[in-house]
């Protein structure tokens, strides 16, 4: 298959609650290998967007297409196996299993190993490996066998990280990977991100700005469930309609 | 440590028979396999099924059905009479598990009051007077297995192979997903799964173990009633597991162990039994959250850290 220069697009997508377009005829182009920003002010839509395009919810209208694949019919298990995979806002760690666990648990996706109920767990200890070595990428071979209830938030954030990485997706999706986090958090986060962009595209919600300009290649800034603009940060930051959205965010909060 | 206590824990199951009466053990250990097949669900996999009744009285009925029609050896009508109610588990689950909580709960309870009509209605039950008069034909075809405490070794041997097949399964790989589910199932989905086959899959075992401990029970007794399928029977199961500990491999036989015993005690005294078991049920969730076996893991582990300091 030809690769096309976008490896993630959306088509018109929309989402209606009752009466309410939560979000509305969105366009999307994600091009490979960058790392793309979803921003805007509270109620803006872009969780219901990112829940659209990993079919967490199944759009209204419009067309998602992964690689030149429509996958707006598709299940979430199906698009994580075709190559995209999320991170959820709130952490989404096996909380009871140890990060070693949480990390195989997904390394057995698609290994046709989880279906043995009849198996020793030491029939899976050939996956270990693979599984250390994702935990050493995001820093935490320490907290190998400490289940995940008991790490830190942050290290839990890299852990879901970790998590996500084990099936190899060519598309990430980040949901707020810094949400809720300390200072001190954030910036190993940030790190952490771009080292794994490497080879990769990725398409990031954030609230942070100077994250999202710290790494992002291009923008799409969203407002009431529509696009608002997109480009690069410079251009997004100094856009008057983008200012005023962000104020008027702020009046709407206060 | 742990050998000390299994060996301990088998020599008292090996002698118990010559202290204590050997029916009431094997109903102990007939509720043991229920209580872990119950266990199962709502300690590795979260979920709730209140209805659990139904498959340990299905088999019954279908074991002493078979055993009094056929005569074949015992441990081929429970297999039977298992894999009946292993069916049915598959059944219910495929229809109940895109639910989940309340409603998952209220599914599968809807289902074990119509299984409950079914077999009151049926002929071959023998309606609200129960099906009397189950042989205990030979096990293997050859070894007389009809003395009462001979028959015990045959139901503890069985339990301990049920307990192995609930041990299996919750330290397999397969086991890993049903607790990475019981976690948080959104994430398994969004790793590649499809989170609600590993579950049907999950009630397919569990409803076989249940089956298999009614299908015992009724050749423990040699009779089956409707009392097997009751929701009482569903709730009391819950209770098992609560008291005894939820998500631990020993917490429901502890558990099991603890209610027959007092139903035993208390059976001379009516309603009292169903009073006691009320007030239990208060304290746990006031003062045991984590069961008798939890609270006491906690505690160990709790002095071996003060120990390590």
């Amino acid at each position: 298959m030809a690769q096309s220069e976008f490896a993630l697009e959306a088509k018109g997508i929309g989402r209606r609650f009752g009466d309410f377009w939560a979000v509305k005829d969105v366009d999307l182009q994600i091009r490979r290998g960058s790392i793309h920003a979803m921003i805007g002010p509270n109620g803006a839509g872009k969780t219901t967007c990112f829940n659209l395009l990993t079919k967490t919810l199944q759009p209204s209208t419009g067309q998602i297409i992964l690689n030149g694949e429509d996958i707006s019919k598709l299940r979430t298990s199906d698009v994580a196996r075709k190559g995209m995979a999320r991170s959820f806002q709130i952490s989404a760690t096996f909380t009871e299993l140890t990060a070693l666990e949480n990390v195989r648990v997904a390394l057995q996706s698609g290994h046709g190993s989880a279906w043995r109920f009849w198996s020793p767990i030491r029939s899976i200890y050939s996956l270990n490996q693979r599984a250390e070595e994702l935990l050493e990428q995001v820093g935490l071979s320490a907290a190998r066998d400490m289940t995940s209830a008991e790490l830190s938030y942050g290290k839990k954030r890299a852990l879901e990280i970790a998590t996500t990485l084990a099936l190899e997706p060519e598309v990430m999706l980040l949901d707020e990977p810094t949400a809720g986090m300390g200072h001190e958090d954030i910036e190993p986060i940030t790190a952490l991100i771009r080292k794994v962009s490497a080879g990769r595209t990725i398409l990031i919600v954030e609230h942070n700005l100077s994250v999202v300009s710290d790494l992002s290649d291009r923008i799409t800034v969203l407002q009431a469930g529509q696009v608002l603009m997109e480009g690069t940060y410079a251009e997004v930051s100094s856009d008057e309609r983008v200012i005023a959205a962000y104020m008027g965010g702020v009046d709407d909060a206060a | 440590m742990r050998i000390a206590l299994i060996l301990i824990g088998a020599a008292l199951a090996l002698a118990a028979p010559f202290f204590v009466y050997p029916v009431l053990l094997m109903t102990i250990l007939c509720f043991v396999i229920f209580a872990a097949s119950f266990n199962l669900l709502l300690g590795y996999v979260g979920l709730l099924c209140f209805g659990q009744a139904m498959f340990l009285g299905l088999s019954a009925y279908i074991a002493g059905q078979i055993l009094k029609t056929t005569g074949i050896s015992i441990e081929l009508a429970i297999m039977a009479a298992a894999l009946v109610s292993a069916a049915l588990g598959a059944f219910v689950g495929f229809v109940a598990v895109r639910r989940s909580g309340i409603q998952f709960a209220m599914i599968t309870f809807a289902f074990a009051q119509f299984v409950y009509f079914l077999l009151l209605q049926s002929e071959f039950t023998g309606g609200e007077d129960g099906m009397q008069g189950i042989p205990r034909t030979h096990l293997f075809g050859i070894i007389d297995i009809s003395d009462s405490r001979t028959f015990y070794y045959f139901v503890l041997a069985m339990t301990v192979l049920a307990i192995f097949v609930v041990y299996r399964v919750v330290h397999s790989p397969f086991g890993e997903i049903l607790k990475a589910i019981r976690d948080n199932e959104p994430r398994v989905e969004s790793l590649g799964f499809r989170p609600e086959r590993f579950k049907i899959l999950a009630m397919t075992i569990s409803a076989g173990l249940a089956g298999f401990a009614g299908a015992l029970k009724a050749t423990v007794f040699g009779f089956a009633t409707l009392t097997d399928v009751s929701w009482t029977v569903s709730g009391e199961v819950i209770l098992m597991t609560l008291l005894g500990g939820l998500g631990t491999l020993t917490g429901p036989m502890v558990g099991a162990g603890i209610i027959i015993l007092m139903n035993d005690e208390l059976a001379q005294f009516g309603e009292w039994a169903l009073i006691a078991q009320g007030i239990i049920l208060i304290l746990v969730i006031l003062f045991l959250r984590r069961g008798v076996v939890g609270e006491a893991g906690a505690l160990v582990r709790r002095m071996k850290a003060r120990r390590a300091k």
